[in-house]
């Protein structure tokens, strides 16, 4: 057993209201700079939509990630050893700038420098590569909200498998539901960007699993922006650099939470460690895909196990960091309650980023209803839906719905199920429960027994129910970010040592002050 | 031994090496997060297809046929007694050099015609460019001017470079060669001599040693297996594995 730590993250996507904070924390903090302008490390979608950079879930024209060839093997889809090195002139699954979008400013100035005339001044937009004005054609978030959604929205990879008469269920005016999906770097366990990095600049640290890429080793042989099936490896054209989310690691190490969780207003993102066994990973990723979210929640240790204690101790975790890993939110979520769950576990990165998966379409479902007491009620001139149907909101009915939900549990299954539909339904379920449970307890119009059936239906008592309920609602900030010390006693940011830099170098320097010869 | 002949064929190729080891030895540590290839694929990808492809293909190919005739020239001398086996290694190191133009004259045609990749590109890449094609243009001019290089770069050349290295300079065949070879030699002396001012420093980190290293890469700042023990002794060095 060989104990280590990482720090995981799970977000919760039913309080996510879409609202773009953490990418702007993270645009201002680390990607405001020439080369950069273009890139995202935090962003978020709308689902169903094709994401960022457009269509990134579909593997068949960016070859990303790992992929299971016959019984054992795993291997880079895109990249790798030979393919990588023979790709090395033009590597042809590489996504360019249009993929993402052109970056552009607009000519503020303009409005107040130029001549009287007759037309009033605009503000032109100009590209922020060439410099030349730019008709723009898309940004960031140009699907977001479901816009464009003949263009977006339907053109989704997870729709793939959903049949016709699916898919055209979901776009109906009055039963299109959507989601968003913020995104950041999952700091893998098996990750694909370290893999397929010819010069191996990128590395896992072992302290904290953050993945890193060193940017003194980085050569811009461009493969890992290739190889990371999630697109969050991103190439600044202007450094010749590759760049991607640090998972703000200065900020961790002061014990910060990242920019993006600190500022996220739905308050849907939690911090903490997770002990794994890192002895099983290439194991873990090799196995079929219907077993894949099992055998990666598997590599994950119970914190209070002795024997992971003393491997763990062994292996230089410190005490604070196993204390952390007892507490941590997201093994809470991810082990103990079994309610988040990767993305995409089928690239077999094996992610640590989990999503607790929206349950918004299953509490309202159409259902047909005698609304003629409602309607009477109503403005005539309001629109409201068919007198015969409504919005189904009672807790009774509740639990039959979640399979017949507004929102295909398919498709929510080839987004975090690996397609596997009765792992989304479980977790629905789950949830469900907690919201019968809670509505028994406050609102009171739910009777006992029901409540009682459902919370054992998906094995859960009153208490955990409770505990969920206030770890999703309630928490406060040093309950969502339970973040370990980084020994910094030890070395300053981990890689340098405090006796050697300390009060040694400032304004002006650009060499250590160190005795001459 | 005119001043020419010392200058080019003697000062030349040693202020070439010089530059060249000092160079990218200084570059290598002092500015190492230059130290890149500068891909420009992000922002232009079809075109780059049709030029880097062939280009790098080509010169390697080329490269290590000098290379070859260079440090083996004897093997090259036998292969070469047949007339058969001679024409079928000046045809391909020919078609090689065609290749090689061709796709380098894309490269330098995509550089100077797309507006996203002006403003990436460099005075010293244009200049590194144009040396490049001259370069193969005229190599592929002696190929064909001047029949049978493979036979005589072996007889004369291979001499003359190895009298370089072993520090006893012999230039008295160089200088009877006619002027366009000698123009090739100089020039590719030159190329030598900037290559730490160019991004061509890249050849010097080709990942040949990704083939043998494991897939995933993990470091750590400390090591694990002492940092709890009360056994080790406190340092104030950085620890070594990174
Ligand atoms: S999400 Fe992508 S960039 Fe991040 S660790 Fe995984 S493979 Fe690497
Ligand atoms: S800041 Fe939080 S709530 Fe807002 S979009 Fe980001 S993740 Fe969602």
């Amino acid at each position: 057993m060989d104990v280590r730590s990482q720090i995981a993250m799970v977000f919760h996507l039913d309080k996510c209201i879409g609202c773009h904070t953490c990418s702007i924390a993270c645009k201002n903090i680390w990607t405001d700079r020439k080369g950069a302008e273009y890139m995202w490390w935090n962003n978020v979608e709308t689902k169903p939509g094709t994401g960022y950079p457009t269509k990134w879930e579909d593997q068949d024209i960016y070859k990303g990630g790992w992929k299971k060839n016959g019984k054992e093997k795993i291997s880079l889809r895109g990249s790798g050893k030979y393919k990588g090195l023979l790709n090395i002139f033009h590597n042809p699954h590489l996504p360019v700038l249009d993929d993402y979008y052109e970056p552009w400013t607009y000519k503020y100035l303009d409005l107040i420098e130029s001549p009287a005339g007759d037309d009033q001044p605009t503000a032109r937009p100009v590209s922020l590569v060439t410099g030349k004005p730019l008709d723009i054609k898309s940004g960031p978030n140009w699907d977001d909200d479901l816009s464009g959604t003949p263009e977006y929205a339907r053109r989704d990879p997870n729709l793939e498998n959903l049949s016709k008469a699916e898919q055209e269920a979901m776009f109906q005016l009055e039963k299109m539901a959507m989601f968003y999906l913020p995104r950041i770097c999952n700091h893998c366990l098996n990750p694909a960007c370290v893999a397929s990095c010819p010069s191996g600049a990128i590395y896992k640290r072992g302290e904290d699993g953050v993945v890193l890429i060193n940017q003194k080793v980085c050569r811009a042989w461009r493969m890992c922006v290739t190889a990371c099936p999630y697109k969050k490896s991103y190439y600044n054209w202007n450094t010749g650099k590759s760049e991607k989310c640090i998972l703000c690691y200065p900020r961790l190490e002061a014990g910060h939470a990242p920019a993006c969780m600190h500022s996220c207003v739905g308050r849907i993102r939690y911090l903490g460690v997770l002990l794994y066994d890192a002895d099983k990973i290439e194991e873990a990723a090799s196995v079929s895909d219907e077993e894949l979210i099992d055998s990666q929640l598997d590599l994950i240790l119970d914190p209070f196990d002795e024997e992971v204690i003393r491997n763990a101790k062994e292996n230089g975790v410190a005490d604070s960091t196993i204390k952390a890993a007892q507490t941590s939110p997201v093994y809470k979520f991810v082990k103990e309650w079994g309610l988040a769950l990767p993305l995409h576990a089928e690239y077999r990165t094996l992610p640590m980023l989990f999503y607790v998966p929206p349950m918004l379409p299953v509490m309202a479902s159409l259902s047909t209803t005698d609304d003629s007491g409602q309607a009477v009620k109503l403005d005539p001139i309001a629109k409201f839906w068919d007198k015969n149907h409504r919005y189904d909101t009672t807790s009774k009915t509740i639990m039959q719905t979640v399979e017949q939900a507004r929102f295909p549990v398919k498709y929510m299954a080839n987004l975090f199920g690996t397609g596997n539909e009765e792992k989304l339904i479980e977790v629905l379920k789950k949830q469900l429960a907690v919201r019968v449970h809670r509505r028994h307890v406050t609102v009171g119009d739910v009777d006992a027994g029901l409540t009682n059936d459902t919370l054992n239906e998906v094995k859960l008592t009153a208490e955990i129910a409770d505990d969920i309920y206030r770890l999703t609602s309630l928490a406060k900030f040093d309950d969502r970010f339970n973040i370990p010390p980084a020994h910094r006693e030890q070395a300053i940011e981990m890689l340098e040592n405090a006796g050697d830099t300390k009060g040694s170098t400032g304004f002006g320097f650009k060499e250590t002050p160190q005795r001459g010869l | 031994m005119t001043p020419f002949n010392v200058i080019f064929f003697i000062a030349l190729p040693y202020a070439a090496l010089l530059m060249f080891f000092v160079g990218t030895i200084y570059r290598y540590k002092a500015t190492k997060f230059k130290f890149s290839s500068l891909s420009s694929q992000f922002l232009e990808t079809r075109k780059l297809y049709w030029g880097s492809v062939p280009f790098h293909w080509g010169i390697l190919f080329l490269f290590f046929g000098h290379l070859i005739a260079f440090l083996f020239p004897s093997s090259i001398l036998a292969w070469n007694q047949q007339p058969v086996r001679l024409i079928i290694l000046e045809v391909s190191a020919f078609v090689g050099g065609v290749v090689t133009l061709l796709g380098l004259i894309n490269l330098f045609y995509r550089r100077l015609t797309d507006a996203r990749l002006r403003k990436v590109t460099s005075l010293i890449d244009i200049l590194l460019e144009a040396l490049l094609i001259t370069e193969i243009f005229l190599g592929l001019w002696v190929a064909f001017g001047y029949r049978w290089g493979s036979s005589w770069f072996a007889t004369v050349l291979s001499p003359y470079l190895k009298s370089i290295f072993t520090f006893s300079p012999n230039i008295d065949a160089v200088v009877m060669l006619p002027f366009i070879i000698q123009l090739h030699i100089i020039l590719a002396f030159v190329i030598f001599l900037i290559i730490p001012f160019t991004r061509l420093v890249h050849v010097l980190v080709y990942p040949l040693s990704y083939l043998w290293r494991p897939y995933q890469k993990v470091i750590w700042n400390w090591d694990r297996k002492q940092i709890r023990s009360t056994q080790t002794k406190w340092t104030i060095h950085k620890p070594r594995n990174n």
